[in-house]
């Protein structure tokens, strides 16, 4: 098969799963789809030659943030019943809103001259060595505040899961 | 190594171009829809990742590598949000037992 094929049907595949995410009414079936969407733009990057993004990708996305998701979800116990639903109105609002996002955005690419990269590419930027060498000289200030970032992050979520006892009494 | 990208055996980058806008308008989409805070935050992650493949699409066409250290910068960010968020989803649940996203009226004083 030619990999263009294989491109636009991975494409599709992406597409199709994204769709189910937001048309799926029950929200364990939502998150699972997300799963598989992740998956989909996992195999885009190897397609693209970024092989140290696709591992990224599965690893943080399908791995921890989609079980933190799960998790979550599980805990709170919601099933197809307690799903709150919209208005015919909100759905049909919801549908021009992004019909009109999407045609703006369609235009301007299609207005949009795009340059030819001049000099022949290197196709192996996306390996880790590469990757990481660019990360570790060029980017280390980003990568050590990032850093704290994490930190903050996780003291906020204990503070925040934390059980008040003051506003339970 | 010198691997070929896939933009030499013929797919044009007008493809990512608009396969990653019609996956941000339909995490776009998704956040208006959608009344389940939940899911509500699963379509941003869902933006996000419509960003992060434009951007890795665009560092394989020019053959650079910044715009992959970017997407990585990206999912940094989305993991610490993922985890906030969702926390504050649990402690809003345990004060009105519903993740309905229109409870959030009640933050109009």
């Amino acid at each position: 098969m030619d990999i263009v094929t294989v491109a636009y049907i991975l494409g599709g595949l992406t597409l199709g799963s994204a769709l189910m995410v937001i048309l799926s009414t029950h929200p364990v079936r939502s998150v699972l789809y997300l799963i598989v969407t992740f998956f989909m733009i996992s195999a885009n990057y190897i397609l693209l030659n970024a092989q140290f993004v696709a591992i990224v990708n599965i690893i943080v996305y399908a791995g921890a943030i989609m079980v933190l998701f799960l998790f979550v979800l599980m805990m709170l116990n919601l099933s197809k019943e307690t799903e709150p639903k919209s208005s015919i109105f909100m759905k049909l609002a919801a549908a021009i809103a992004g019909g009109g996002l999407l045609t703006v955005f369609i235009s301007a690419i299609k207005k949009a001259s795009l340059i030819d990269p001049s000099t022949v590419v290197n196709a192996d930027q996306g390996l880790v060595k590469n990757l990481g060498k660019v990360l570790f000289t060029d980017y280390v200030l980003p990568f050590e505040i990032s850093s704290v970032l994490f930190i903050a992050a996780m003291v906020g979520a204990v503070l925040l899961a934390k059980r008040d006892k003051q506003i339970i009494d | 190594m010198l691997l070929a990208t896939i933009f030499e055996s013929g797919l044009s980058m007008e493809y990512y171009l608009i396969l990653s806008s019609i996956l941000f308008v339909i995490g776009v989409v998704g956040v208006l829809v959608r009344k389940n805070a939940i899911i509500v935050l699963m379509c941003i992650e869902l933006m996000l990742n419509a960003v992060n493949l434009l951007l890795v699409a665009f560092s394989t066409y020019f053959g650079k590598a910044d715009a992959q250290i970017f997407v990585f910068f990206i999912m940094v960010v989305a993991a610490a949000e993922a985890t906030v968020g969702l926390s504050i989803l649990v402690l809003i649940y345990r004060n009105a037992r519903s993740v309905d996203i229109s409870i959030f009226n009640k933050l109009k004083g």
